[in-house]
């Protein structure tokens, strides 16, 4: 009996959600301990801030990851570092992150415990204090799901949008892909290896950008749908179209090898720690330099240029006679982009015979290794292990 | 159809397997094959369905001697 | 000797008589995409895909059956991720899920052993889908069981045969003028068993490896055959595969299956080309012959003309607009194999707009 007792005082109950002194216990015990900050220790209902006039960013995310813990991070580290990540992708300054926990009965206070101490870690890594905060707790297995929101200044100067792509600007990720998500399902299907998250902020890297004078145009970090989602998503705002080179994309050879088991595509998978920065393609060996010099940029790289969706002056005359003889139904308004849209994509001659020169459509393509063309498209399902 | 991927071997008692693909530890069942410590196995759905001499495994080397051969 | 630029070279400005060229096996679809290959070759060389998607040319019913099985007591029905989304007539494997059903991913077949070891009260299905790269790892896994004492593993079989396929294919499809044999089903069952479908064909294979090199070696190989009008069966894979294949994965496929008539979505019912578990083992069998040819057809769904290179997807009037991924109405759309998937996420969905 004393033992239950005991057990079960090292679980989260649903006496910890009531208000009463269980909730008392563990804000003091763990939330405020870790988190102590001026702002926080004021206990108020809300937190009280002074902002700078001019623009802010405002941004909020969800946790579920399971497992909770796994190589190189937790779902702790991952609330920290996403918002953190998605503000700095604006260009912005991360100051103030609330969070708010939703944990289920059964949670080990002990686990609970680390996850928070690393939340507090990842906050002074990333120079941003966690200000407020919320606690419910639900029936369940001992689960836990976390929100953090997340506050930053933008300088006047700084404007961040992918809609300012333009042709000729140059695409850069700041190192291997699909490192988080190998992570993640490894873990999950208890395969062993030494691949460990991605999880991090990327403070140095963009800060480093942003004080190098760089033009930059648009930030998107790598997350859910791999660097193809990303692309895709900017080709369709800017309405321009992305060239990638694959012998360029940068994968750890145990991630490759990973990928390859499962039949998954790296392009496709998530991280934690990298994100995707287009530049004008002037500044682009210069921003390279600054990211290899930052924390977390070693493996930067040019991976393609965004291009023109009018004809390049290359078309192959050839090539769109018998894309319009083969379709049938071929669109024939003039104009670049009607013309490749109809162009490409509705005769099988169009997939088989469209190469580099012909018109493309806003959208993003791959250069294989042969020098052959692979349209990349945005994440369908799920990304499950496939064995055929 | 048939996903399957080259790794080495590298535990084995005849019936199941290690095998290393660049890192990653898998168990693979080895009786469809005789394959020894320091082979490289196909391995499709966690069994291995043949073996490959190691300098075939890591490069295309005799490719364009095959179609020679084959179309001569 | 030749060299690859040389092959590449006479692939892009070939100028001779229009040939079609068949892959056989769904990976080597997803590959000629994944290397970007169709837009290297000249007008008039053409790539078709073939029915090598298993889970494309699994039956409607089957798959309905199999969704059945996850709702009973005490049961949990395990599959490959391929299969997950693919509808059946009535439903689907994730449609069942989200209804309380069990349905569990496996990476290999043999993840549900310890698993059965460990819950002898339950019963376990495997939806046991494949061509001959993967009925000898069933047949492996139930000498295990037979072994072991291990009774509460069940099979539901649609197990295929690429040889039957290939010839009823070339009788369907006159527009064949070569096929890019399988790489590994080739591994198992050797090179020289398609001799004499392709020479009956009048049909020449290069078996290929899934490299962007050995792909392209294939079409030339095949485009010279052309050329020469030979029909021969040339090995462009010698690290894997042999003129005879895998003699005991040969050998322990037949211990404990047989080949019957299989039900082909789309297709109907073609001779020889299933496997099924011997009467013997009937034990293990989750009555898998009871499901039979599917009647039904999934109307308007032009999937079974496509994994026989009759139809390219486009071709098809709900092609990216009523079937897409997320809104599947056939097979070839959803299964990360299927034809009109891959040509889908490969960029072809623009035709909606």
């Amino acid at each position: 009996m004393v033992q239950k007792r005991s057990e079960k005082n090292m679980q989260i109950s649903l006496a910890h959600g009531s208000g009463g002194n269980a909730t008392r216990e563990l804000i003091n015990e763990i939330f405020q301990k870790h988190f102590s900050n001026e702002i926080l220790n004021q206990m108020e209902d809300s937190a009280v801030l002074t902002v700078p006039t001019g623009k802010i960013a405002f941004t909020t995310d969800s946790f579920v990851v399971q497992p909770l813990f796994f190589k190189g991070g937790d779902i702790g580290k991952l609330a920290v570092c996403g918002t953190v990540n998605d503000l700095l992708m604006q260009g912005a300054v991360p100051k103030y992150l609330p969070a708010g926990f939703i944990l289920e009965e059964g949670l080990l206070l002990d686990d609970l415990n680390k996850i928070v101490i690393s939340m507090k870690e990842a906050a002074t890594q990333a120079n941003v204090q966690i200000v407020t905060g919320d606690t419910k707790v639900v029936e369940g297995h001992g689960g836990i799901y976390i929100n953090t929101s997340g506050l930053g200044f933008i300088e006047d100067s700084v404007y961040i949008s992918s809609k300012s792509v333009k042709p000729g600007d140059a695409v850069i990720v700041s190192g291997n892909l699909g490192n988080h998500h190998a992570c993640i399902l490894s873990h999950r299907m208890k395969i062993e290896n030494n691949i460990y998250s991605d999880c991090a902020p990327l403070t140095d890297m963009v800060r480093n950008l942003i004080a190098g004078g760089i033009k930059i145009r648009s930030m998107r970090d790598i997350t859910r749908g791999g660097l193809a989602t990303v692309l895709n998503e900017i080709a369709d705002s800017c309405g321009h179209h992305i060239n990638l080179i694959d012998t360029q994309i940068p994968v750890d050879r145990e991630v490759q090898a990973f990928s390859d088991i499962l039949g998954l595509d790296p392009l496709y998978m998530g991280n934690e720690g990298k994100f995707t920065v287009i530049v004008d393609g002037s500044d682009a060996d210069r921003a390279i330099e600054i990211l290899r010099k930052s924390k977390y940029g070693a493996n930067a790289v040019i991976v393609g240029t965004v291009e023109s969706c009018q004809s390049n002056g290359e078309t192959n005359g050839e090539s769109n006679d018998e894309i319009n003889q083969t379709s049938g139904e071929t669109n024939q308004a003039p104009g670049g982009i009607n013309q490749a849209s109809g162009g490409i994509n509705q005769a099988p001659g169009g997939i088989n015979q469209a190469s580099g020169g012909t018109n493309q459509a806003p959208g993003v393509t791959l250069t294989t290794k042969l020098g052959g063309k692979r349209i990349i498209d945005i994440l369908y399902g799920e990304g499950l292990p496939r064995i055929c | 159809m048939c996903l399957a991927v080259p790794g080495k071997v590298i535990e084995t008692d005849g019936i199941t397997a290690k095998v290393d693909f660049s890192g990653n530890i898998l168990n693979v069942e080895l009786s469809l094959v005789t394959a020894e410590i320091g082979d490289y196995v196909l391995v499709h759905a966690g069994v291995a369905i043949a073996v490959l001499a190691e300098d075939e495994a890591l490069e295309t080397i005799n490719l364009y001697a095959e179609v020679e051969d084959c179309l001569k | 000797m030749i060299t690859l630029q040389e092959m590449m070279d006479k692939l892009k400005y070939y100028n001779g008589e229009p040939v079609q060229f068949m892959e056989v096996c769904g990976t080597h679809t997803n590959s000629i995409f994944k290397h970007g290959i169709p837009g290297m070759l000249s007008k008039n060389i053409k790539l078709i895909s073939g029915p090598g998607c298993p889970v494309c040319v699994t039956s409607g019913n089957y798959i309905d059956r199999a969704a059945e099985i996850s709702m009973k007591e005490n049961t949990v029905l395990y599959t490959f991720g391929d299969m997950i989304k693919v509808p059946g007539y009535n439903t689907s494997l994730s449609a069942a899920k989200a209804k309380g059903g069990r349905v569990e991913i496996m990476y290999s077949p043999f993840d549900v052993l310890n698993l059965a070891i460990a819950n002898p009260s339950t019963t376990f299905v495997i939806a046991a889908v494949g061509f001959e790269t993967t009925t000898p790892i069933y047949a492996l896994l139930l000498d295990k069981m037979i072994k072991n004492d291990i009774h509460n593993i069940h099979f539901l079989t649609a197990l295929k045969t690429i040889v039957p396929a290939l010839e009823w294919i070339c009788g369907s499809n006159p527009n064949i003028d070569g096929f890019i044999g399988p790489g590994h089903v080739s591994a198992i069952l050797g090179y020289d068993i398609y001799k004499k479908a392709c020479s009956k064909c009048s049909i020449p294979m290069a078996v290929a490896g899934f490299e962007a090199e050995e792909i392209i070696a294939a079409i030339y190989d095949l485009l010279i055959q052309s050329e020469r009008k030979t029909s021969d069966v040339h090995n462009l894979y010698a690290s894997v595969v042999t003129s005879k294949g895998n003699p005991k994965a040969i050998s322990i496929t037949d211990k404990y299956f047989q080949a019957e008539s299989a039900s082909w979505r789309g297709l109907g019912s073609i001779e020889g080309s299933g496997l099924f578990l011997r009467n013997e083992y009937s034990e293990y069998d989750e009555d898998s012959r009871s499901i039979g040819v599917d009647e039904k057809q999934d109307q308007g769904c032009l999937c079974g003309e496509v994994i026989i290179g009759k139809v390219t997807p486009d071709e098809c009037p709900w092609f990216a607009n009523e079937c897409t991924p997320s809104t599947p109405h056939g097979p070839c759309m959803v299964s990360i194999e299927g034809t009109c998937g891959i040509w889908f996420r490969n960029g072809a969905k623009k035709i909606c707009k």
